[in-house]
């Protein structure tokens, strides 16, 4: 039953993933996308992992994907044509796609699973109180660094946007 | 494949008949909200409002249903005929999913059998919610923009940037909430506010910024900048007719009927109501349960009423009126909150 599910989960995440790609029209690529997130979401949920699951949904699917879907509105993209990226920019994208990709692939190497000693102990490991704990306990540094991270980026763009009225 | 055994079988089916039992009484409420409005409205601005069709006019949602059902349906002239069909069925289906989480009462014992009137009792209900209300925009942006119309594009990007705005006010005043339940299940939240220990009572800061943001979520008037009659035609749905438009409508009563829900569970007490230990203890856990289901439907219905009374009172905002409230006097007010609500937690706990 659940290898079923996961079967036509993985159908629909690796498919719409391509039509994301290859769809001409940017709105219609933007709905895929959500299609995909949502679908990914139903594997974090196949994981047992619920916080991580719904948190996806609000975060991706609820804001940033509105956002995106908003300014693509806006910015009424001609349909199909779209100019050719320059090489440099297609070189930079395709040189963080692999930087990406080896930090996956360390991911997946080097991590080491702790979910056994959470069951041995007979704790709910899913918990949003055990998620909590390990983020603040453990991983407090990262986490500290990973706001500061996001507070700058946020008041840069804002900073950006008043110079441009200014001008 | 497997044969489930018997257990499953019995839990799923009971689930089912529960998810029938609760949208049907969703969507009676949805049905009979439109009535109420009209009733309200006729009632604030001293007139009569629908009395033609049965008794008080108690049969005009249904004529009303069927009249939409029998307009000839309008196709406009857009490339993108798929993504305006599922436009207002992803409206209709996101408001629904809500109610999934709402705990209606305590356990049933039927025959030894003990049945939970809660479709699903996960611990994270109140993310779960807020996931919910996150995507229910999509409906109107995606019908919005598939209508090719300036009209309606204009009313789905005023949805889109009003919902992310309101959101995030929202998020944080149920931080506020959570700091001090200490919980994310419907349940348990309901469950501590046994007797008259309210929510409400506790934190009135956070309910006014929940209120104003549920309003915002919902699209009601002051809010309704997405379908702004004076300015955009009719907004988002300007170019559906019949059942389309019906869907459209729809899920804005229902939205409203969830988030009513929602505001009796967090602030005042679910289905809590004085003496309800009394009733269980003389007269049965059962009769307890029944009482506490209509006490549940009773809050709700009078927070349906008060969202009608606020769209009859107030006018709409001005749009740049709607975006200085979300964004600098409700965002600071909850981070406020949530600093408050801390400081408490320190001094009292």
């Amino acid at each position: 039953m659940i290898t079923i599910i996961f079967y036509i989960l993985a159908t629909i995440t690796l498919g719409t993933g391509i039509l994301t790609v290859l769809a001409k029209n940017p709105i219609h690529s933007a709905v895929y996308m959500v299609v995909c997130f949502f679908s990914i979401a139903g594997h974090f949920l196949m994981l047992n992992a619920q916080f991580l699951s719904v948190v996806h949904i609000i975060v991706y699917t609820g804001a940033i994907m509105i956002l995106l879907l908003f300014t693509l509105m806006l910015m009424n993209l001609s349909d199909q044509h779209e100019p050719k990226k320059k090489v440099a920019s297609r070189i930079a994208a395709a040189v963080s796609v692999c930087l990406t990709a080896i930090v996956i692939l360390a991911v997946f190497l080097k991590a080491n699973v702790v979910i056994e000693s959470y069951k041995a102990e007979n704790i709910d490991f899913q918990s949003v109180q055990v998620i909590g704990q390990v983020l603040l306990d453990e991983y407090m540094v990262p986490f500290e660094f990973a706001s500061i991270l996001l507070i700058t980026a946020m008041i840069g763009a804002v900073l950006i946007s008043k110079r441009e009225k200014k001008a | 494949m497997k044969v489930l055994p018997y257990m499953e079988i019995s839990f799923i089916l009971e689930k089912l008949i529960l998810i029938i039992i609760v949208f049907a009484v969703t969507m009676f409420f949805a049905l009979y909200s439109t009535l109420a409005e009209r009733k309200v409205a006729g009632f604030i601005q001293d007139r009569y409002g629908p009395n033609r069709a049965g008794i008080f006019g108690i049969l005009q949602p249904l004529a009303d249903g069927a009249k939409l059902f029998s307009k000839e349906e309008f196709m406009p002239d857009t490339p993108n005929k798929v993504l305006f069909t599922i436009g207002p069925a992803m409206a209709m289906i996101v408001s629904l999913l809500g109610s999934a989480v709402i705990p209606w009462a305590n356990k049933f014992v039927i025959a030894g059998v003990e049945y939970i009137p809660q479709v699903a009792d996960i611990n994270i209900a109140l993310l779960y919610v807020v996931a919910v209300m996150s995507t229910a925009i999509y409906g109107i942006v995606i019908g919005a923009w598939a209508s090719n119309n300036k009209y309606s594009l204009m009313g789905g990007i005023r949805a889109g940037a009003q919902m992310v705005s309101y959101e995030v006010a929202m998020g944080l005043s149920l931080i506020a909430l959570v700091m001090m339940t200490g919980t994310f299940s419907l349940r348990e939240i309901t469950e501590q506010q046994a007797g008259f220990g309210w929510n409400a009572f506790y934190q009135p800061l956070t309910l006014f910024i929940f209120l104003i943001c549920s309003f915002a979520e919902c699209n009601r008037t002051p809010f309704d900048l997405a379908e702004c009659e004076s300015e955009l035609v009719n907004g988002h749905h300007t170019e559906f007719s019949s059942m389309k438009m019906g869907f459209y409508m729809f899920s804005e009563y229902v939205s409203m009927f969830f988030s009513s829900a929602l505001i009796s569970i967090l602030f005042f007490g679910g289905y809590n109501y004085p003496g309800m230990e009394w009733v269980a203890d003389n007269w049965g856990g059962n009769i307890a349960n029944t009482l506490a289901v209509l006490t549940l439907l009773g809050k709700i219905s009078f927070f349906i009423f008060f969202y009608m009374w606020v769209r009859w009172t107030i006018p709409r905002f001005r749009y740049d009126q709607l975006m200085r409230l979300g964004w600098k006097m409700l965002f600071p007010l909850a981070l406020f909150n949530i600093l408050l609500v801390g400081v408490l937690i320190l001094i009292f706990k």
